[in-house]
């Protein structure tokens, strides 16, 4: 039976109705997987812009269903990346993995974001490209 | 130091890691009448009045982290740590406590006092870190303190895919608290901080969002009285041949 979960996917949440929850596996219909992650199913593999990661043919049923849905969590555990699953409050969040989190640090090149202030004005760490930063991490608490 | 150093191509962007967002911080940011600081920090600190006041009305950039999406990007797992980042957007620093060091666990903390040992080489600590940071400002890739490539490569641990399993954990929990489900956000807070034991950001955001203050309250001070020997700041390696 088809229910709605929400889905946390590069820190954005998106309902997605076609889900089928199996313990662990959470089956989603294309249309949600692209609305949802941005994966897109091609006959390649699963695509993400110009990265397509290939189904092994031997696997297939893991990932893909005869009712066409896709197989989001088992995926995300196939490219290492970390989910988590709330049952009762029927939320599934996927993070980012630690091997791309550590070839963005290892590679040196200072990971980009784009924060408020106290006024609501976005800054860039880029926009200060052209100066020596000091990134100081600091808490209220 | 800022204001010195400000015409000299250099900035400060500080990051609030807070999940309560511009409230929990605007006091710090902006505050509205001085900030009391503790004796036993100010000893360590050891900043003059005029210091304090300055430090209170930043001209840098202060910026609101409730993700603690900087904490993930640059494998922070306490604060404060620093990043040195060069003209070109290179690391030469990975992240470090910025002079930072564990003196504090020394406070009597009934008589709200730092033996002075110990809070003279907190304050040596904070200036040998300023000291290389000057450095670096004025020279720049020629500083003995601005990491040669292979070194700062080094020195990135992590993350672990533990460390990345922790992160998505914690940030569930961050989640169902935003939606207004504190009780089912609970569990993920502890398991956060179970899967990431030296995760002091999970542990003590966490916290402060049961109740402001909390942070610091008992349970930090029982968790970092279980330490032991074990360190709650990891060591400043200034000298890169360290």
């Amino acid at each position: 039976m088809a229910m709605a979960v929400t889905v946390i996917y590069d820190d954005r949440a998106s309902g997605a109705s076609s889900a089928v929850e199996k313990n662990d596996e959470l089956w989603l219909s294309f249309e949600d997987l692209t609305a949802s992650s941005g994966w897109e199913h091609k006959p390649q593999g699963l695509c993400l812009g110009d990265r397509c990661v290939p189904i092994p043919p031997s696997r297939r049923s893991e990932f893909v269903a005869a009712d066409g849905r896709f197989n989001l969590a088992a995926f995300a555990r196939y490219v290492e990346q970390p989910v988590v699953h709330d049952a009762a409050a029927g939320v599934w969040l996927f993070g980012e993995s630690a091997a791309l989190r550590g070839q963005a640090l290892r590679s040196l090149e200072a990971p980009d974001f784009r924060l408020p202030d106290l006024d609501g004005t976005l800054h860039a760490l880029s926009d200060y490209r052209g100066k020596k930063v000091l990134l100081l991490s600091w808490a209220s608490w | 130091m800022y204001r010195e150093f400000a015409d000299r191509n250099f900035v400060i962007v500080a990051v609030a890691l807070d999940t309560g967002g511009a409230d929990a911080v605007r006091a710090f940011i902006r505050p509205s009448e001085p900030i009391v600081v503790p004796a036993p920090m100010q000893a360590i600190m050891g900043w003059s009045a005029e210091q304090y006041a300055g430090a209170a009305a930043p001209t840098y950039p202060c910026l609101i982290d409730e993700r603690h999406v900087v904490a993930e990007q640059y494998n922070m797992k306490n604060v404060p740590m620093a990043v040195w980042i060069d003209e070109e957007g290179r690391i030469v620093r990975p992240a470090e406590p910025a002079g930072a060091t564990d003196g504090f666990r020394s406070m009597d903390r009934k008589t709200f006092t730092l033996p002075s040992d110990i809070a003279d080489a907190g304050r040596a600590s904070r200036a040998r870190y300023t000291a290389a940071l000057r450095d670096w400002i004025e020279r720049g890739a020629q500083s003995r303190f601005a990491l040669a490539e292979e070194d700062a490569r080094e020195r990135v641990a992590g993350p672990t895919a533990t460390d990345a399993l922790a992160a998505a954990t914690f940030k569930l929990g961050q989640y169902l608290h935003e939606r207004g489900e504190p009780e089912l956000a609970k569990p993920w807070f502890d398991e956060a901080t179970r899967l990431s034991p030296d995760g002091w950001t999970y542990f003590r955001q966490a916290l402060q969002l049961e109740e402001v203050g909390k942070a610091s309250g008992p349970e930090f001070v029982a968790r970092l009285r279980s330490l032991g020997e074990r360190r709650y700041y990891e060591e400043i390696r200034l000298d890169p041949t360290r």
